[in-house]
């Protein structure tokens, strides 16, 4: 026997078998074909996914969701009518088909129109505190459906085309796992015999173990955490869920050829094999210059990867068990710029979201005549994070202790919209 | 004369009045050691500990101790004190001879400052230059700053201005003020090149918001790129204090060349300081209740502009009204008021004008910041975050009243000696290492279990505090444990480096440059440690390698193989229970000592004791 004490949750079987054990010998591919549409079925029984469709750079929500046509400032796109309530932008149809199962909010207002400070707010419900680093939205959902998901072998919380924000006081273990728009994980194989890994893993459990045991804070536990996970991972044949290439290419034309299609298929893919939460990528929104024209090219792109995730998701009876959020960190200004672009504008500005019980077709909330202000109730990172986790069933008496034992309330008290239910 | 800002950050302060005037002190000691007031006495004997900086660390450190009631832990061992000095210092473990010369040396603190001399001398000059090259060159460019063609910044360019000025110890306020004020080419194959303008040159777009974000941030440690928009919700700072800043660099100028037939890739940027024209003109454009700004062949121009003058800068408030600035640096100097002091026959506007002849801005703002305190609290502050692994702020480039320091007159009286010894970066490194907490071991004692910065308190640093290594420092490690890399030449390692490194930044792509690192305790670190190649070639067994010569060495026995190993790689003996594994594997493979040895060596590279600098 090993004297081999590691963290929490952690047994030291695990952490050999899945050393020992070898990915080739399972044969990934054809276990999750097979298994893929049964499990789906079942996973979806026992918790809801998230995937979030996360804007990097703050796009110009007034050029897409709540257009002023009738205001100089409103840009130069026109408004077309959708499947549900409103209008949205003329380059945005596939979606406009879809918009029975999504809602618009407008009435967002938040304070933070810097990047990294927006980013850090819009993914954790609270502000930058230099004391405290706050668990994002993946970090969050993954902790809160941890028990639910007890057979999911690779990361609760996939982070595709993009970095996401941490995991903060929840630890390492529920940090952003990212990959590449096309699924590559590098590093995967391991060389070496099993007989020699079974060796190995003995050698380095009782270094970790050792290291740990000497009380020197929780980098040593969450390095020995972080590499059982990553042993569980190696040896998964639920990795096959990253292989976005092995889809049939009628379904990836559906979506495009493009990062973010890419992406919007695999979180599908993730979805269905019982990743709780999802953040797709799309980047390139920080339009100081040019605001128009490059949406031009943008806003395609999204459409078609958006529009093909909704109604796959529907199609595959998954809809009322996943709940999709596309929001950046701020919108953009009203006003346009003298390089015809927007800059930063978090006063006043639109998420848009649906599945799970959030009922689609909807708008929430309005903006006075030129987009500068929200002229219905407001509402803030908190009530979105609390509308999400409601949708998700994670209760919203939920209440973490942050390591210095502070109690944090979840969505940091922030309050449904309910407007978006019933 | 301290501005109102830098007041308030100290009155917020414990020791408000000592700190004060000693952060006042450090261009007019002498003058002010008269100066009425009640922290007279207190200063004069802080002052006098300023002769000793070790000791004033020492003696500040240990009234936190006292004031917060823990105790420190004891002393880390010698072998893990030299193994983070040769990681902080020179950004790699100890090669297992070094380890040895160290250990074999008397148990003194004489030893210990003889290592850290040497490391700081001649003889490690360039890897030491190396090490602080990678480090100062992400900060000032970040790590994937100019990695690419398709950007102005060239990433060579600013490592080699780096690797000479560190080399050469040059002293900080030097440099800042050679990086503020570059000009020539980025690019090292140029006849004209001057590697500073590789901090600037992408910084410059869209008016130089970037340039005066990031000036403010990494110099003077202040955080200033909300105010671009808006006042400061929760301190002082307000938007005009951010485009009076701005305004110095809007002189600067950068002309890129392109490649026609290599997709239009940048192949020179050209950083210049050309005559502002300003948006609008003159003064009494200025006092107009309305500004009405036009488009014009793409550019926005002041409808209304009358005659050449003043060059000022126009921003919109967050109700749209347009306001103006001219140079103003953070503490209130104006160089309007400066020039018309120094010039009072050119009239009162003469400090604003456009004219680079007249008024070299990006020259008048870098003589203000290397004149200024923040310059050094902003430094002591990087430093100590460097060493200790927890600045007296965090974030550690926010400083001000909202985020007060955990040691203000350590903070301050450092400030204070590193300015007096001109800025030199190697004393204020020797001072921190040869302290008493950068000794202390990693282990909690009985009575500072609170002293845990992961729990949101103020740092004590009554022991060292666990980080892991960069992605730098593992990559310097595995080639000095592993002597790897010997045969290829210094550029080509360069370059090997950079390549493996990138595999873990992401950009954000947004207007701020900022990115993420996933070297960072995250999955794809494990993998890249478990299966990469980096560490697979590290664990290589063919003819030649750092395994075979230990595995072939008939005069080692096996005994003294593992110890290698662990000496390389943690810089301690293996423990009677490790011991016992290791032999288990070295039975295992049927005698084949090369493969045993691997499977040791892999176990102990991917193990946290290596990857944590404790």
């Amino acid at each position: 026997m090993f004297p081999f004490p590691l963290p929490e949750g952690m047994s030291r079987r695990h952490f050999l078998r899945h050393l020992a054990g070898s990915a080739t010998l399972i044969g990934p591919s054809l276990t999750l074909a097979h298994s893929l549409r049964a499990q789906a079925t079942q996973l979806g029984k026992t918790h809801r996914s998230c995937i979030l469709l996360w804007m990097g750079g703050g796009p110009p929500t007034i050029d897409l969701w709540d257009m002023k046509p009738s205001v100089p400032t409103g840009g130069t796109f026109k408004p077309i009518s959708t499947s549900g309530a409103g209008q949205i932008n003329e380059l945005l149809p596939l979606l406009a088909g879809q918009m029975q199962h999504l809602s618009v909010v407008r009435s967002m207002s938040t304070r933070e129109a810097d990047h990294q400070r927006g980013r850090y707010y819009m993914h954790t419900g609270f502000v930058p505190n230099p004391n405290v680093q706050h668990p994002s939205y993946g970090a969050v959902v993954a902790h809160e459906l941890a028990a639910q998901t007890a057979d999911l072998e690779i990361p609760p919380f996939v982070s595709i085309g993009g970095a996401s924000e941490g995991p903060g006081f929840l630890g390492m273990g529920y940090a952003p796992f990212q990959v590449d728009s096309r699924g590559r994980v590098r590093n995967l194989e391991m060389g070496v015999e099993a007989s020699r890994r079974m060796d190995r893993s003995e050698l380095l459990g009782a270094l970790e173990g050792r290291f740990v045991r000497e009380n020197r804070g929780s980098a040593a536990s969450e390095h020995a955490k972080v590499l059982e996970k990553t042993f569980s991972l190696m040896t998964s044949p639920q990795m096959e869920a990253f292989r976005v290439e092995r889809e049939p290419e009628t379904v990836r034309e559906q979506y495009g050829d493009t990062n973010f299609g890419r992406g919007c298929l695999m979180a599908r893919r993730l979805v269905e094999t019982g990743t709780p939460f999802v953040e797709v990528n799309m980047g390139g929104w920080d339009l100081h210059q040019n605001c128009f024209t490059t949406l031009q090219t943008k806003l395609p792109e999204m459409d078609q990867a958006m529009s093909a995730l909704v109604a796959d998701l529907v199609q595959r009876d998954l809809w009322q068990d996943t709940v999709v959020l596309w929001m950046g960190e701020f919108g953009r200004t009203p006003r346009i710029n003298g390089n015809a672009g927007r800059d930063h504008w978090a006063r006043s500005w639109s998420v848009v979201m649906g599945g799970g019980d959030i009922q689609g077709g909807r708008i929430v909330g309005a903006t006075n005549e030129d987009g500068t202000k929200v002229t219905t109730e407001p509402y803030s990172s908190e009530d979105l994070m609390a509308t999400v986790c409601k949708s998700m069933g994670i209760s919203l008496k939920t209440s973490f202790t942050s390591n210095s034992g502070r109690p944090m309330k979840i969505a940091n008290g922030g309050k449904v919209i309910d407007e978006l239910f019933g | 004369m301290l501005d109102r800002r830098f007041y308030l950050w100290w009155v917020f302060s414990p020791m408000a009045a000592a700190s004060l005037l000693l952060a006042q002190g450090s261009s007019c000691a002498a003058e002010k050691a008269d100066s009425p007031g009640a922290g007279n006495s207190k200063k004069a004997e802080i002052v006098e500990q300023l002769l000793e900086p070790v000791d004033l660390i020492n003696q500040q450190i240990r009234l936190g101790w006292r004031a917060h009631d823990v105790r420190p832990s004891r002393q880390a061992t010698r072998g893990e004190w030299c193994r983070r000095v040769y990681l902080d210092l020179l950004g790699r473990v100890p090669t297992t001879g070094e380890l040895d010369v160290f250990l074999s040396s008397p148990a003194n603190t004489i030893s210990r400052a003889a290592l850290v001399d040497r490391l700081l001398g001649s003889e490690y000059r360039d890897q030491y230059a190396r090490n602080w090259r990678s480090i100062w060159t992400n900060i000032l460019i970040g790590r994937t700053g100019g990695s690419t063609r398709r950007e102005r910044t060239n990433r060579a360019g600013m490592m080699e201005y780096l690797q000479e000025s560190l080399r050469a110890n040059k002293p900080y306020d030097r440099i800042v003020y050679e990086l503020l004020t570059a000009t020539g080419s980025t690019s090292p194959t140029e006849k004209d090149f001057n590697g500073a303008t590789n901090f600037l040159v992408d910084k410059l777009a869209e008016k130089g918001v970037q340039a005066t974000t990031k000036t403010a941030q990494i110099f003077l440690g202040l955080a200033v790129g909300c105010t671009q928009c808006h006042n400061h919700p929760f301190n002082e700072a307000r938007q005009n204090q951010f485009w009076e800043l701005n305004a110095f660099f809007r002189q600067a100028q950068v002309e890129v060349t392109r490649d026609p037939d290599n997709n239009g890739r940048i192949v020179n940027a050209m950083l210049t300081d050309v005559d502002f024209a300003g948006e609008g003109r003159s003064r009494e454009a200025d006092r107009r209740d309305e500004i009405v700004l036009e488009m014009r062949a793409g550019r926005l121009v002041d409808r209304d502009a009358v005659s050449l003058g003043a060059a000022p800068v126009f921003y919109e408030l967050r109700n749209g009204q347009v306001r103006v600035a001219y140079p103003v640096f953070v503490d209130g100097t104006s160089l309007a008021e400066m020039f018309s002091k120094e010039y009072p026959d050119r009239g009162v506007e003469f400090g604003n004008s456009s004219a680079v002849r007249d008024v070299h801005r990006r020259r008048e703002l870098a003589d203000l910041v290397v004149a200024s305190n923040y310059l050094e609290l902003a430094l002591v502050n990087r430093m100590w975050a460097h060493f200790f692994g927890r600045g007296f702020t965090r974030p550690i480039h926010d400083m001000g009243p909202h985020h007060p320091p955990s040691h203000p007159e350590l903070l301050a009286g450092l400030g204070v000696a590193i300015r007096k010894a001109d800025f030199d970066l190697k004393q204020l490194q020797r001072w921190m290492v040869l302290s008493d907490p950068y000794a202390l071991s990693s282990r909690f004692s009985r009575n500072n279990a609170k002293d845990d910065p992961a729990l949101g308190g103020p740092p004590l640093f009554s022991r060292f505090y666990l980080r892991q290594m960069q992605a730098e420092q593992l990559y310097e490690s595995l080639l000095v444990a592993t002597q790897a890399q010997q045969t290829v030449s210094t550029e080509e390692r360069g370059q090997l480096k950079q390549r493996w490194l990138q595999q873990f930044s992401t950009a954000f792509g947004t207007d701020d440059q900022s990115e993420s690192n996933t070297f960072n305790g995250s999955i794809p670190q494990m993998l890249m440690m478990l299966n990469g190649d980096l560490v697979e070639r590290a664990c290589s067994i063919g003819n030649g390698s750092f395994l075979d010569q230990i595995a072939t060495d008939t005069q080692q026995t096996n005994r003294e193989k593992i110890n290698h190993l662990y000496l390389a790689a943690l810089a301690r003996q293996p423990t009677r229970q490790e011991i016992q594994i290791c032999n288990r594997l070295l039975q295992s493979r049927g005698g084949d000592v090369a493969q045993s040895l691997q499977d040791i060596w892999w176990a102990v590279l991917n193990s946290n004791e290596f990857i944590l600098i404790h």
